[in-house]
């Protein structure tokens, strides 16, 4: 059973945010006003911002770090602690997912989350008139499920998923083939995307995969690591 | 046929009969304010959340906030009544109806505001059908829902014999729906040996069981903030802390409830000083208790000064929720003030022309102007205007000197004036209570640890929500009173009993509604009445 990581190399992310894009249409997050996204209303399941309090010099030769952030997928999730309803859960394979048809609003994962994750649809989602002829039809829906880039009714939780529906249609391609899933046939939409190849996605269980030699170098930490989370989401260091 | 004398009918059976026009327009007046408050809710519902002022990070908010708050006010009742019962307060008597109604009737209100905060209130039901008992919210919904439950029937058990002397008093010409309302009510009580046996021990059996189910409540609501990470929240001492604040908050509703139920029924030979007075000692040691875990709490913040809290704190002390946090200290020491001192004045005081209200108000009011020129230094206020020119140690002198005179003067007034000092007290400690909740829940959600510093302002939403909220606890109070006697007849007239026992005998008599025979009546047995 794979445990699924990602490492981001703080040394090599420019800051595009073009792994912000690519989450935003692979997983149909709805676009906000500007004077919403002033309100705080705005999603950005892998948002990319300055990191607090790191502005190192004086002005004007001032450097600002910044982070990229999706979901840490803890492996001790304080999201899924605190959710009343099991709306919130972490699979076999270490992913923290979201079923929105289960969740009843509470909001109290978000609160719970020390990372800010996790995003509240305040108003039934929107898509303009060329983005909502580009949604992606992909889903994932069971008995009482609905996951996946599934458009969110409006009052429900979501959050960063790794893409899990393209690891469905990766377990259902190999399926179809009649051969054995492998895990590199597997990565989020961010990653395959990410321009200064700065993102590193794999199975953790696996001692030869990427992720697993990554996070092994000592420039490797994760974020906020007092709290107890301990995330899958590993960066590299900057500048070491 | 149960009787009661003609004095009591006249008091508190007859009112409950006539309904003047004061009352219509309360009615009016409370259900036009729930009617604005359900179109708000309404239109809430259809267009989302995002109606409210939260945002991201601060997702929780003034809901919140109230959820605790009326939760807090629950404690009124049923704990202090309790507390009081078993404890064999004799005093309690006219007052446990009133306080009883108030834990039942807020613990609604509070259980609304959850629903009002869900994003999704028709799945409520999952939290039955998909619950997790690991989630403190879940343990919230059992604790709520046993303190609601064990409340209604402590509400509910000694109203028996009071339904049932209404059942056989009712005047003519009642509808003849509050008849059978009444009959249904008393469980066919004749007031007979058995039943009064049966009747006294289930009151002091929920009595001692809803105790620990009481403070298990606030308990579990300061958990839900105190089991995450979040800055600030993350503490042990949240649980006796909440259900200190509830007490003390709940203490502070009854006052005012049993004043208006004093005020509209004339109760004045029933709710006497002794009442307030006896409270009172208890509302004392309450702020006290509340005093040392508010400092506790901010000092080790303070203390420590990690990087996480430490602007959570800051932004209380002189941030942007200083305003509120040294609204509520200063209400919070006012209310002690008020609470205290009087109890420290000598009586020669009163005699004195100088330490009178009118004196004390001038003193307030130049004490007031001094500090509002002290706070708006650079603006072009009135109050700038009038004393901008001084320069500001002289502002602080005069402001401290006349607030300290106005105090002074003020004693004696509170002292003689025992009732109005509690209710002033009460609503000092009922803004300051709901500030406390205000800044613990608001400045850990602006101030997250990875996310940009936010800002929360609530919507006219939230304000017409908690407005229709007070609005509805008002309302289920003055119906509850219109159907039910405020005070307890049937208690009230026991513990009668048991002063004349007291007053007639020679010897000091042991309490006679706990003979060492095990529990007995404290009225004859062949007498049916009381």
């Amino acid at each position: 059973m794979p445990k699924w990581s990602m490492v981001i190399d703080l040394e090599k992310c420019v800051a595009c945010q073009a792994c912000s894009i690519a989450c935003r249409f692979e997983n149909n997050t709805p676009v906000v006003s500007p004077e919403l996204a002033w309100e705080g209303r705005e999603m950005r399941w892998n948002d990319v911002f300055p990191a607090p309090h790191e502005e190192v010099g004086d002005y004007p030769n001032t450097k600002t770090h910044y982070l990229t952030r999706p979901c840490m997928h803890c492996e001790n999730p304080p999201c899924i602690k605190v959710c009343p309803v099991q709306a919130t859960f972490i699979d076999e394979e270490g992913l923290v997912r979201q079923n929105y048809a289960r969740c009843i609003g509470c909001r109290y994962c978000t609160v719970a989350c020390p990372y800010g994750v996790r995003y509240f649809n305040w108003f039934a989602p929107e898509f303009e008139s060329p983005l909502e002829q580009h949604l992606n039809p992909d889903k994932i829906e069971g008995r009482g499920d609905l996951e996946g880039p599934a458009v969110r009714p409006k009052g429900v939780v979501e959050k960063c998923t790794y893409c899990v529906h393209r690891l469905r249609k990766a377990h259902a391609r190999a399926e179809a083939e009649g051969r054995d899933f492998r895990p590199d046939e597997y990565m989020p939409a961010c990653v395959q995307t990410c321009t200064g190849k700065a993102r590193f996605f794999g199975d953790m269980n696996d001692p030869d995969s990427t992720v697993s030699k990554l996070a092994e170098s000592d420039r490797a930490f994760r974020l906020l690591e007092e709290v107890g989370t301990h995330p899958k989401t590993i960066y590299l260091q900057e500048g070491k | 046929m149960l009787r009661i004398s003609k004095h009591d009918r006249e008091i508190l059976l007859d009112p409950l009969f006539h309904a003047g026009r004061k009352f219509y327009l309360m009615i009016s007046v409370l259900m036009l304010i729930m009617l604005w408050g359900l179109i708000m809710y309404v239109r809430q519902f259809v267009l989302g959340l995002g109606t409210t002022g939260m945002e991201r990070p601060a997702y929780w908010g003034m809901y919140m906030v109230n959820f605790i708050f009326f939760i807090g006010i629950s404690h009124a009742g049923t704990l202090i009544s309790a507390i009081l019962r078993v404890s064999n307060a004799e005093w309690r008597r006219p007052i446990t109806r009133i306080a009883e109604a108030i834990t039942a009737f807020a613990l609604i209100v509070g259980t609304l505001q959850i629903i009002f905060d869900l994003g999704r209130p028709d799945r409520i039901l999952y939290l039955f059908r998909f619950g997790r008992l690991q989630s403190p919210l879940l343990w919230d919904a059992v604790a709520v829902t046993a303190y609601f439950l064990g409340s209604l029937t402590y509400l509910y058990l000694p109203i028996i014999p009071d339904a049932a002397l209404l059942r056989d008093n009712i005047p003519e010409g009642a509808p003849a729906w509050r008849q059978r309302l009444y009959k249904l009510m008393a469980l066919g009580w004749r007031g007979n040996r058995t039943q009064w046996l049966r009747l006294e021990k289930m009151i002091a059996v929920m009595a001692v069981l809803i105790i620990p189910v009481a403070v298990s409540v606030h308990t579990v609501i300061s958990w839900i903030l105190a089991t995450t990470v979040q800055p600030g929240w993350h503490s042990t001492v949240f649980g006796p802390y909440f259900v200190v604040g509830a007490i003390f908050s709940g203490i502070g509703a009854l006052f005012i409830a049993m004043t208006a139920a004093r005020r509209a029924f004339h109760l004045e030979e029933y709710i006497t000083e002794r009442q307030y007075r006896n409270l009172g000692y208890i509302f004392i040691t309450m702020a006290a208790i509340w005093f040392y875990f508010t400092y506790a709490e901010h000092m080790t913040q303070a203390a420590g000064q990690l990087t996480a809290e430490f602007p959570v704190l800051a932004s209380k002390l002189w941030g942007e929720f200083s305003f509120t946090f040294w609204t509520m200290v200063v209400i919070m020491v006012m209310a002690f003030i008020v609470l205290v001192f009087p109890l420290l004045t000598p009586d020669s005081w009163q005699r004195s022309r100088v330490f009178r209200p009118r004196f004390a108000l001038a003193n307030g009011v130049v004490s007031v102007l001094a500090i509002l020129a002290l706070l708006v230094p650079q603006s072009q206020g009135v109050a700038a205007d009038l004393l901008g020119g001084l320069p500001s140690p002289t502002l602080r002198i005069v402001a401290g000197v006349f607030g300290t005179v106005a105090i002074l003067s003020i004693l004696p007034w509170l002292k003689s004036h025992i009732i109005d000092a509690m209710i002033i007290a009460s609503g000092f400690v009922l803004v300051g209570m709901w500030l406390e909740r205000w800044n613990i829940v608001v400045p850990t959600m602006t101030h997250p640890r990875l996310m940009p510093v936010g800002l929360y302002t609530p919507s006219l939403t939230e304000w017409s929500l908690f407005a229709a909220s007070t609005a509805l606890f008002i309302f289920l109070f003055v119906l509850f009173f219109k159907l039910i006697p405020a005070v307890s007849v049937w208690e009230v007239r026991e513990g009668r009993v048991i002063d004349e026992t007291r007053d007639s005998a020679q010897m000091p008599l042991p309490e006679p509604s706990r003979p060492p025979g095990g529990l007995q009546p404290a009225f004859g047995d062949n007498e049916p009445t009381y």
